[in-house]
């Protein structure tokens, strides 16, 4: 019999989660919800008040600035904090007051946290053998799982002798070896070098997928996010601000914040016209979201690639840099009034845009957020005690 | 169940070895070094072994086992020095461990507590000893207290002594333990051991042990020496352990004396030699060996 957990065919989409459990068919990982969850450093608050449910199966990334609290979050599921108040509830069952070492949760930490004295292969079993599964039954274990994240020869190898990536990897095996029902992933990939973390990214996820393990991902790399995640939940100050599959977020961001903390967003200066649309660049655009009361002054969130240029000797902006991003290029443009925008345009459109060329801004009509003009969205810098780095 | 990736691709860079190059200087600062080292030793070993009108001979070291006392005071020493290891390493390793994972500022107050034993000379320490030891007995005559006053100054094993060490050995233990600590990612080790399903105990033997063997190896080593080589406390307080032994000796076979010096110098080292090698020998330590830590001087 394997050790492992069967594959799951509804893992990793939350609407065939979903419909697996209206079905009555369960799928391999936890449904875990954050309650009310409340968790304070003295003055500085990580966590108020967040509410945030995992279906079962799916990969949710948590998403936010230093110190919005998603590393609490994630520590406060494995049982390494205590909220103060608030409970965490994996498949319906309150497991705040479980101590951490009986939690069914696997946990891959952010800095390399294999056991220097012990070989990868004994690093696996360590979990088992704390369980006090007899010696072959462990040892087959680590083989199965350390085959399965590639590395079934490194066995007897120790953490000094692996490379950044293969120490992850020994990690994740680690910590998959106990048949956890959630996956808890500590920004696992932030201290590797790009190339590796771009692989091993694919990886955790084709890993993910085919064990249909739930599983909750923090990370501060928004790229990470959106590429892996079924669904990413963005903090802010402790608080969800918005919970959406990677495209809704980047598409349809609930919030101001969300707007400008995912991918890149220009604040322009418009007018609200008084019938639900805004005129900004000598353009007239719908208002997504909440409409400022009167008319006035606001800022309207445009993504760059939602404004096209042209080259027009009387345009009103000047183009001040293009950047060749291969089938893009990032055009920096000088309005008046010293405004600054950024559109991203097809390359082969932007053959003319050198610096100094005068263009005409022509926004794309689909609706857009707008803020009052002094709100600041700024994220906070400062990291919550209980945070790590990137917290 | 079939890999889902094949072997990573990253591989570790063979380290270039270091080019050397001879440094005549360093030679030169060792050969003094090792002449300061060696000539005192070199010269008891002569007195030991040449008798003026005699000749060479052997008689110090033959007689050493045979001699009165010998045995029982280094059985004694070594029981002393075995119960003072594990008391010490019983009071650091939670306590160091505890604030490693709990407010920084705890560091400092244990630090400090831990060298305040340096700057308090063992005289005082034992004046204050000696002091509660005859003020205990008076006032305690009528409670089960007086029974453990006269308890811990058994001579067949005078816990006093094991007390003291403690005390006297604390800012060495310290020092190496927590440079052993440092070394180690304490907080995120732990967190790894607790999410496998290890509790507080399996933690601490399981985990955090087997990666500090090299300071526990120093700790236990430097406090062995401090108690083989402990005289004033002992002297003071009326016991017979193996440095007191020696100095007893000296009046009346001061050869003797001197071969049984260095024989324990020699057993120090030797026992140095195999705690190192027990701490850093094996290939399965990934930890760096602990920071120098000054050993403590014989009085």
């Amino acid at each position: 019999m394997s050790a492992l957990p069967a594959p799951s065919t509804t893992a990793g989409h939350p609407e065939a989660a979903r419909t697996a459990a209206s079905e009555g068919r369960a799928a391999t990982g936890a449904r875990v919800e954050f309650r009310s969850l409340r968790r304070a450093f003295g003055p500085t608050v990580a966590l108020d008040g967040l509410d945030l449910t995992a279906e079962p199966g799916e990969l949710l990334a948590l998403l936010g600035p230093s110190g919005c609290g998603k590393t609490t979050a994630l520590r406060v599921l494995a049982g390494f904090e205590q909220p103060d108040s608030g409970e965490v509830l994996v498949d319906g069952e309150d497991i705040t007051p479980v101590p951490a070492n009986r939690r069914d949760a696997g946990m891959v930490f952010q800095s390399y946290s294999l056991f220097p004295h012990l070989n990868a292969r004994d690093n696996v079993a360590f979990g088992p053998r704390m369980r006090g599964v007899s010696t072959a039954e462990r040892h087959a274990t680590a083989g199965e799982l350390l085959e399965l994240v590639g590395l079934p020869d490194h066995g007897s190898r120790f953490p000094h002798q692996m490379s950044g990536g293969q120490q992850q990897r020994v990690a994740l095996a680690r910590a998959l070896a106990l048949r956890p029902r959630v996956l808890l992933l500590d920004e696992p990939l932030s201290a590797l070098d790009a190339k590796v973390r771009l692989t091993l990214r694919e990886e955790i996820r084709r890993l993910q997928l085919s064990l249909g393990i739930t599983t909750i991902f923090v990370t501060h790399d928004q790229e990470e996010a959106l590429s892996m995640a079924d669904r990413v939940a963005v903090l802010n100050a402790g608080r969800l601000e918005q919970c959406a599959p990677p495209a809704e977020l980047y598409e349809r961001p609930a919030t101001p914040f969300v707007a400008e903390f995912v991918g890149t967003m220009n604040r322009l200066p418009g007018r609200l016209t008084g019938d639900g649309s805004v005129q900004v660049a000598g353009a007239s655009l719908p208002v997504d979201g909440d409409i400022p009361a009167g008319r006035g002054a606001v800022d309207v969130l445009i993504r760059p690639e939602s404004i096209g240029v042209t080259a027009d000797p009387e345009g009103i902006a000047t183009v001040v840099s293009a950047s060749f991003l291969g089938s893009v290029t990032r055009v920096l443009l000088d309005l008046p009034d010293g405004v600054a925008a950024k559109a991203d345009l097809p390359s082969r459109d932007a053959t003319e845009l050198a610096p100094g060329v005068r263009v005409r801004v022509t926004p794309v009509r689909r609706p857009v957020l707008v803020v009052p003009v002094r709100e600041t969205t700024a994220a906070p810098e400062a990291a919550a005690p209980g945070d790590k780095v990137d917290a | 169940m079939a890999a889902l990736t094949t072997a990573a691709p990253e591989a570790l860079a063979p380290v270039k070895a270091r080019r050397t190059r001879p440094r005549y200087w360093r030679g030169a600062v060792l050969a003094i070094a090792g002449l300061y080292f060696v000539t005192p030793l070199l010269s008891s070993f002569v007195f030991t072994v040449h008798v003026p009108n005699q000749g060479l001979t052997f008689e110090a070291y033959s007689g050493i086992l045979s001699a009165d006392g010998f045995t029982e005071s280094l059985f004694l020493s070594l029981s002393l020095a075995a119960a003072t290891i594990a008391l010490a390493l019983l009071l650091v390793v939670p306590a160091l461990v505890a604030v490693r994972l709990g407010p920084p500022r705890l560091r400092a107050v244990v630090e400090v507590v831990c060298m305040l034993p340096l700057v308090v000379p063992p005289i005082a320490l034992v004046t204050g000893i000696a002091t509660v030891l005859r003020w205990g007995p008076d006032h305690f005559s009528r409670t089960p207290l007086y029974q453990t006053f006269l308890a811990v100054q058994n001579e067949s094993f005078p816990v006093v002594l094991v007390l003291a060490y403690t005390v006297l050995a604390l800012p060495f233990v310290h020092r190496s333990l927590d440079a052993g600590l440092r070394a180690v990612d304490v907080p995120t080790l732990v967190e790894a051991a607790r999410n496998c399903g290890a509790s507080r105990l399996q933690v601490i033997v399981g985990v955090i042990l087997p990666n500090l063997r090299s300071s526990l190896a120093g700790a236990s080593f430097l406090t062995l020496a401090l108690v083989l080589g402990e005289y004033t406390v002992a002297s003071l307080l009326g016991f017979r352990p193996f440095a007191v032994w020696i100095v007893t000796v000296s009046g009346a076979e001061a050869r003797m004396s001197v071969a049984v010096s260095l024989l324990s110098l020699l057993i120090t080292w030797a026992l140095l030699l195999v705690l190192s090698r027990a701490g850093t020998g094996s290939a399965t330590t990934a930890v760096p060996a602990a920071a120098p830590t000054p050993v403590p001087g014989k009085e």
